[in-house]
């Protein structure tokens, strides 16, 4: 098989006549910077990048296959697998869609969906935190990362003390949350936004004015407004470049319209651009759960639906009907109607949309991923074509991609 | 200027005859029955004249042995409005039948649709006529079959395991 991204090309310089050929240069699968198995075809004229072939799949486990043969709660764990520095989200993204399938979100308790958006909000800054803090890390600024890290250490304490896992956490529950949240959660969360500002401000002062960041993240990987657009770009690339779409305000979901946040846009659409609108998200995020945690309200935490919510654990172990209830659901599922529906969430690497199929049984006849990493990469070639190899990394680490989520 | 979806139907009614098959709602979705041979025309007019500019996902569905034609390629399209403030989507969704998976590429529409349409040919075998790169994209560039179609069997390895061999050789050339 010929293999074209490998041929090299002939220049001949107008001025000396003297012949030089283009350089491949094979970048991944295994690169340190690559954030995962990415691999980068580039083609070199001296240190300038002719053009940039990304190849993808190495990481394909194949979700949306597996999740045809096994019943809605069983999927729930899978999604956990793709965009995993920010599990939590994907997960919630699942349930809001099965949700939606089933027609039960008015059913479901305030108290649940307060919980969630705080869950939701501690993904966004703990992916942000790895987001900034890897990107840091590939351009030399070490210090950064760790200060970073540690901080994204506390987060995974919250969730688990809220969920018993750390990094895959499966949490919410078609319906509401499996239990109600831990007694110290309110003032585990009150801990963490009473420490976290001073973090974003070591970062801040670290990297914002640092001058070797700004002129590595400066007009690098630019890439324009209509193009963003064009190209189906989402999150932290889509607003650096100055538009301002956030599912959250577009197609609020979880209840977004009551709380009071901003959504930064910054018109520049460099690689800077896009590090200022995740460190302004990160101080967004911790306002949305500082009014979420004012606002938590009491009462029952998961939807009063038998035949779609487990029965409670006590009761499974002592009572034959629920013990017969957990069995049917465990084994068969809840069945929603025929039908589809396609749901979006605002992930913190841009528009996580899921879209199932039902055919009323209870396995999904198809569920759809639309990974915003997958997305987003595609916008690769377009910034860093004419522009110099080191700017490939910059742009990488900009653009935030977590390959799991890219390859599903 | 809220934009309603009724005046959208009309319009590719009026302009377009006889693209528009039918108009499904289902839990607040408005999906879109078009006509194959017109998804093109289609998106053209829906960006043109609305300002549909954003592909949010394509994708499709195999309904092997439960209906006839067998695929459909399901768009989902999004207008932000003049001022980033009337957000609208819309689903399109066209038949294609076994014998002939073939459709018009919108990577002329949006270049978006680019890689969503590599996947969809890659997982589906569905072709996209004049897409600029057809190529597989998660799977390898030689695997034979096509893994969410229904009737790909999941246990079969012997198409993973040619492909494999075949790149042990060609890496031992």
């Amino acid at each position: 098989m010929e293999r074209i991204e490998f041929l090299t090309e002939e220049i001949i310089d107008k001025e000396t006549g003297i012949k030089t050929e283009t350089m491949v240069l094979n970048m991944g699968p295994q690169h340190p910077s690559t954030h995962g198995v990415l691999r980068v075809v580039l083609r070199l004229e001296g240190e300038t990048v002719v053009k940039a072939i990304p190849y993808i799949g190495y990481l394909h486990r194949g979700i949306e296959k597996l999740c045809e043969h096994i019943t809605y709660q069983m999927c729930l764990p899978y999604t956990d697998r793709m965009d995993y520095v920010a599990a939590i989200c994907n997960n919630i993204g699942f349930i809001l869609t099965a949700e939606k399938l089933l027609g039960i979100e008015k059913e479901i308790p305030e108290r649940a969906k307060v919980a969630e958006v705080i869950l939701f909000e501690l993904g966004r800054i703990e992916s942000h935190l790895l987001g900034i803090g890897t990107s840091a890390l590939d351009l030399g600024a070490f210090s950064a990362f760790l200060y970073l890290f540690k901080e994204r250490e506390r987060i995974y304490d919250i969730l688990e003390m809220v969920c018993g896992a750390r990094l895959t956490t499966s949490y919410p529950r078609v319906g509401g949350l499996p239990d109600d949240l831990p007694e110290n959660f309110e003032e585990a969360i009150r801990n963490f936004l009473k420490a976290f500002p001073k973090t974003l401000t070591e970062v801040d002062k670290l990297l914002t004015r640092n001058r070797i960041w700004v002129d590595r993240t400066k007009d690098v990987a630019y890439i324009s407004a209509d193009d963003a657009i064009d190209l189906g770009l989402t999150g932290p690339v889509l607003r650096g470049s100055g538009v301002p779409y956030d599912v959250r305000k577009a197609m609020p979901y979880l209840g977004y319209e009551n709380f009071d946040f901003e959504i930064p846009v910054i018109s520049d659409g460099d690689a800077y651009a896009r590090y200022l609108v995740r460190l302004e998200e990160m101080r967004q995020s911790m306002h949305i759960i500082e009014q979420a945690i004012n606002n938590l309200p009491d009462g029952p935490y998961i939807a009063d639906l038998p035949e779609i919510v487990l029965p409670r654990k006590e009761l499974t172990y002592t009572r034959m009907e629920s013990l017969i209830r957990h069995f049917v659901l465990v084994y068969e599922g809840f069945k929603p109607p025929p039908g589809e529906v396609y749901h979006a969430v605002e992930n913190p690497k841009g528009e996580l949309g899921y879209y199932i199929v039902s055919d009323g049984s209870g396995k999904p006849y198809r569920m759809r991923v639309r990974g915003p990493s997958f997305v987003n990469l595609q916008a690769l070639p377009k910034m860093v074509e004419g522009r110099l190899i080191a700017d490939v990394i910059a742009a990488i680490g900009s653009i935030d991609i977590v390959l799991g989520e890219v390859d599903r | 200027m809220s934009l309603d979806l009724q005046t959208v139907v009309d319009s590719l009614n009026t302009n377009l005859p006889d693209s528009v098959l039918d108009v499904k709602t289902f839990r607040g979705e408005t999906t879109l029955i078009i006509d194959k041979k017109r998804v093109r025309e289609v998106c053209y007019h829906l960006k043109d004249d609305f300002g549909f500019k954003f592909i949010a996902d394509i994708t499709a569905v195999d309904y092997l042995g439960v209906k006839t034609p067998r695929f459909e390629v399901v768009y989902h399209v999004h207008r932000f409005g003049p001022d980033f403030d009337d957000n609208v989507r819309i689903r399109l969704k066209t038949e294609l039948p076994e014998e002939e998976p073939r459709i018009d590429s919108v990577v002329p529409v949006w270049s978006g649709a680019n890689w969503l349409e590599r996947e969809v040919y890659d997982m589906f075998g569905i072709e996209f006529l004049g897409h600029p790169d057809l190529r597989r994209i998660l799977m390898p560039e030689d695997y034979e079959p096509h893994p969410l179609r229904k009737d790909f069997d999941v246990r079969d390895r012997e198409a993973s395991k040619r492909s494999f061999k075949r790149a042990l050789e060609e890496g031992s050339e």
